[in-house]
């Protein structure tokens, strides 16, 4: 919990102590329905006005056991009255709804957080199913921490009967229930997540009865409870003015493709095979078809990306979204789509690998694969998204250098930028398109292989007259397109791809510092998800005095034209990165820089602290 | 489009490519019979396109004044079917070989027949690998020694119209490269049928596989090894010979001699092209009984998956008219924050 400072009552009677950040983390059984409470929880916090970050921590398996420690679900807010960037290192209050949800969580925790448990959950074999040797409520386990038993369930079943569900149905209410403390605890307006329940449960008068009385009395108990339950106000974060919502990264890689085609003027055909976690994409578009976008659950990845490619010759936006296994499938379809030059955007939501790995843990480490990651010569462009909100951003940014460089495009997401959520102020969409595409027209005398000066060739769609041609895979002629196995043609060829892409970087923005200035004594450089943890780190030390700066690549490939001088500006580089230095070695090979990896390969984003860490060692190595 | 239709010359559907096949290839005959398809069908050039994945077949594209595609090995139905999906006014046609479409593109054709998307899928199947060099294919017979089977094929070779018909084909066809009449026909068919409509071609490759239809193409006795299909027509064969019944013994076709009395009255099954079931045991059909040519099955949906998919998207503009991306992203809760 941020610093905080003990002030009068602002509602009831107790005193409400104030605190500048303050970290959640709500965790049961992956059946409790924690993702649901989380989401409403981060509703009623973004409407109070506070800065924030979540993210779910949910396991693989769809119901795991219940009990065990391998079937735990979990959701972690962090909110502040100051932008923040992350999710918080470590919880400053828990809620466990059974053991094996305390013993898993038990070790992240900050030492005297808050703990609220229910004592009725801790039976001998709920211990058993955790396989928790002794309880840890009694053997000390729990020594460190501020612990306050409450029998959740007991009471949601209690508040909920006079609705008519059954006894069953009412103990399910009990995370309403404890929605309903944690929200009378930060002080928090109930009103949204009652007319969401409403709206939920429209069609089940009586279980939207059953969790708004749960709710309700979840938030009673903390007004009356006798016990002395901790009462905290985080104020509003100021914030640019305009309209809020909160966007889960999922959610800003639709509508920033929506976007793209639009601002393009094409009709989006998302072609896909479900994977985790890239498959919440495919569900948000799919209800969407309304908007005009086409959806194609395809056979498999290669069947996706290469429905993605003919979309696109045929005059569509072609995109396919995946994860790593599924890169590996669509390796040969995109070396097609770059020499039939052709535009296609990709979109590669990381997760932890090698191979099935752990899907639903996110890393960094298909950097390598989407740069260099194809055989032959196959240069296309890369790009990665930095938060959740600015995943729309990328996305439509991966539409517009797709269409207008006729060349498929790589989006680096990855599962925890995905899944996590963060205030995005709704974007004023203009009127008028911003990047329309020209396809080349009928009975122009043009090659569909003369190129431009920026070595682009036009977009032939089929259907337009006198203008029949074939495309291939096969090398072709430079000039007329048709096969060709000339050696000095292949030569020109390769090179007039790899310019093509290169080129791209004068249609792209100068690197800029996220924080601090050029020729700071460290810069610590990042891509992709670690930028929350990154822009608190180095906004830390800053703020300590340390002359520290913060570059953050959206461009990966190619790379901006200035990044070479920028970086060589710097006394030192810091690169973190969620996988065995894949960035650090593009930096150290390209710009011959000592770029220093730092590794986090554990599935779960970097801590704020251990970046503090590795900056204060970086900083003080040398005087 | 503002060219008003103009009769076409099957030459004129010919690109001014180089054609590259071995003298003597089957797939000459087929390109020619394309060719007389798309004159007999009036299609427009501009409108049609070909798709292809990788072998000797797939080189198809490069030797027509159409618009082509020319993939990678296996994916064209994938091609096509993302075409389709863009712009479902073209007219697409996509043409493989039994490694494109019965080997490592298997799963993609059978999807594209059970999704019904208007495509026709020409499968031109030659038992071998020809781009290659000569090596078993799935519809190579067993015992073939080819330079990966040197001691001899032991796998059980696969059949396209069975598998097709299993996959759910609306429109299912075999001919062989040399039916110089029957093969334009079926395609004339197979480009009016509204669906997904496969025609394999059985097709000779002169330099790794030369005679691999012989048994059924060779003058001598092409009569007695191939049963042509009619709609409605007996299925006779052996020059009105013979014919074929419902087994008495099992669940099957017999073979039955046609006496003076015709057809009927020895029994002889119409051919129904609408029949599911005669379709399955029609495409089953092989030596020594006679190999089933022409329209095995034609039986259209109501409606195809481009259609039944643009029809969706219109209930749902229709269920939320005025939508648009401006409205949308502001239908989750939103909260003002004033300077």
């Amino acid at each position: 919990m941020g610093e905080g400072e003990r002030e009068s009552g602002i509602r009831g009677a107790r005193t409400r102590e104030r605190l500048s950040s303050v970290v959640v983390r709500l965790s049961g059984d992956s059946g409790d329905g924690i993702q649901v409470v989380g989401s409403q929880l981060t509703l009623a916090t973004a409407i109070s006005g506070a800065e924030l970050e979540t993210f779910p921590d949910f396991p693989a398996e769809i119901r795991a056991p219940a009990g065990t420690t391998f079937g735990v679900s979990s959701f972690q807010i962090h909110f502040a009255d100051h932008p923040i960037h992350t999710v918080g290192d470590r919880p400053d209050v828990l809620v466990a709804f059974n053991p094996a949800a305390l013993k898993v969580n038990l070790p992240d925790l900050r030492e005297g957080a808050l703990i609220i448990l229910d004592p009725d959950s801790f039976s001998a074999r709920a211990l058993e199913r955790a396989r928790l040797r002794s309880d840890p409520r009694t053997d000390g386990t729990l020594a460190r921490f501020r612990v306050i038993e409450i029998p959740i369930e007991a009471r949601a079943r209690q508040a909920a009967a006079a609705s008519g569900v059954s006894a069953r149905q009412a103990g399910r209410t009990k995370n309403f229930w404890a929605l309903g403390l944690i929200l009378w605890m930060f002080d928090r307006d109930l009103e949204p997540v009652r007319a969401w329940i409403a709206r939920r449960f429209a069609s089940e008068p009586q279980l939207a009865e059953a969790n708004r009385a749960a709710l309700d009395a979840g938030y009673a108990f903390g007004e009356t409870a006798e016990i002395p339950l901790p009462a905290y106000a985080v104020p509003r974060a100021p914030k640019p003015p305009g309209t809020y919502r909160t966007v889960t990264g999922l959610e800003a890689l639709a509508f920033g493709l929506l976007d793209g085609a639009r601002n393009a003027e094409l009709k989006l055909v998302f072609c896909s095979y479900p994977i985790t976690p890239a498959s919440g994409l495919f569900h948000l578009l799919a209800g969407m078809r309304g908007l005009g976008v086409t959806t194609f659950q395809a056979e498999d990845e290669i069947a996706a990306v290469c429905a993605a490619i003919g979309a696109s010759y045929a005059g569509a936006l072609g995109v396919t979204a995946t994860s790593g296994p599924g890169m590996a499938l669509k390796t040969e379809a995109l070396t097609l789509a770059v020499a039939t030059e052709l535009p296609l955007v990709v979109i590669d939501v990381q997760r932890a690998g090698p191979a099935t790995g752990m899907p639903t843990k996110t890393e960094q480490s298909d950097l390598f694969h989407a740069l260099w990651g194809r055989p032959g010569e196959a240069p296309l462009v890369v790009l990665a998204a930095a938060s959740p909100a600015d995943c729309f951003a990328m996305a439509r940014e991966a539409v517009r250098l797709a269409v207008h460089h006729m060349t498929p495009v790589i989006l680096l997401a990855d599962g925890f930028l995905a899944n996590a959520a963060e205030p995005w102020r709704v974007p004023e969409l203009s009127r008028k398109p911003e990047f329309p595409v020209r396809f080349a027209r009928a009975g122009e005398p043009v090659s569909p292989w003369r190129r431009d000066d920026r070595g682009v060739r036009p977009w032939v769609v089929p259907g337009t007259a006198h203008r029949a041609y074939r495309i291939t895979g096969l090398e072709k002629d430079f000039e007329t397109g048709t096969i060709s196995y000339d050696p000095a043609n292949h030569a020109r060829m390769t090179e007039a791809r790899r310019l093509k892409v290169l080129k791209v970087a004068e249609d792209i923005p100068e690197q800029g510092c996220e924080l601090g200035e050029p020729g700071a004594r460290l810069a610590v450089v990042g891509w992709g998800s670690t930028y929350g943890p990154i822009a608190d780190a180095v906004a830390a030390m800053r703020a300590r005095g340390c002359d520290v700066a913060h570059v953050h690549l959206r461009y990966l490939w190619p790379l901006p034209a200035n990044l070479g001088s920028l970086l060589a500006s710097f006394g030192r580089l810091l690169v973190p990165e969620m996988n065995t230095g894949q960035l650090a070695t593009l930096l150290r090979a390209h710009y011959l820089l000592p770029a220093e990896p730092l590794f986090n390969v554990t599935g779960r984003p970097f801590q704020v602290r251990e970046l503090i860490g590795a900056i204060e060692r970086a900083l003080g190595d040398r005087p | 489009m503002t060219a008003a239709a103009v009769l076409r010359e099957p030459k004129d559907f010919a690109s001014e490519q180089e054609i590259r096949w071995c003298p003597g290839c089957g797939d000459y005959a087929v390109l020619r019979a394309v060719e007389k398809a798309l004159a007999e069908l009036g299609a427009d050039p501009d409108r049609t396109v070909f798709v292809s994945g990788i072998g000797c077949a797939a080189r198809f594209p490069h030797y027509l004044a159409t618009y082509g595609f020319h993939g990678i090995h296996g994916r064209a139905p994938a091609l096509a079917t993302g075409i389709k999906l863009a712009n479902p006014e073209l007219d697409v046609w996509v043409v493989g070989g039994d490694g494109d479409m019965l080997a490592i593109g298997t799963n993609h054709l059978v999807h594209a027949l059970r999704r019904d998307v208007d495509l026709v899928i020409m499968v031109l199947n030659n038992a071998v690998y020809g781009l290659t060099k000569g090596q078993a294919s799935p519809t190579t017979p067993i015992g073939t020694r080819t330079p990966t089977t040197p001691l001899g094929v032991v796998e059980h070779p696969l059949s396209a119209c069975a598998l097709a018909l299993a996959a759910g084909g609306r429109f299912v066809a075999r001919a062989l490269d040399v039916h110089q009449k029957l093969l334009p026909e079926i395609l004339v068919r197979a480009r009016n049928h509204p669906g997904a409509a496969m025609v394999e071609v059985l097709q000779n490759c002169v330099i790794y596989a030369d005679g691999a239809w012989s048994h059924l193409s060779d003058k001598a006795h092409a009569a007695d090894a191939q049963l042509i299909l009619r709609h409605g027509e007996p299925l006779l064969f052996a020059n009105g010979r013979k014919g074929l019944r419902l087994s008495q013994e099992r669940v099957g076709l017999d073979v039955v001699e046609v006496g003076p009395e015709g057809p009927d009255a020895a029994g002889v099954l119409r051919h129904d092209e609408r029949d599911p079931a005669l379709a399955r045991m029609l495409a089953e059909l092989s030596p020594p009984m006679p190999v089933a040519m022409g329209v095995l099955y034609a039986d259209p949906a109501p409606r195809t998956f481009e259609r039944a998919l643009r029809e969706q998207e219109e209930d749902a503009r229709a269920r939320d008219p005025g939508l648009d991306l401006a409205t949308l992203v502001r239908r989750a809760p939103t909260w003002e924050v004033s300077g």
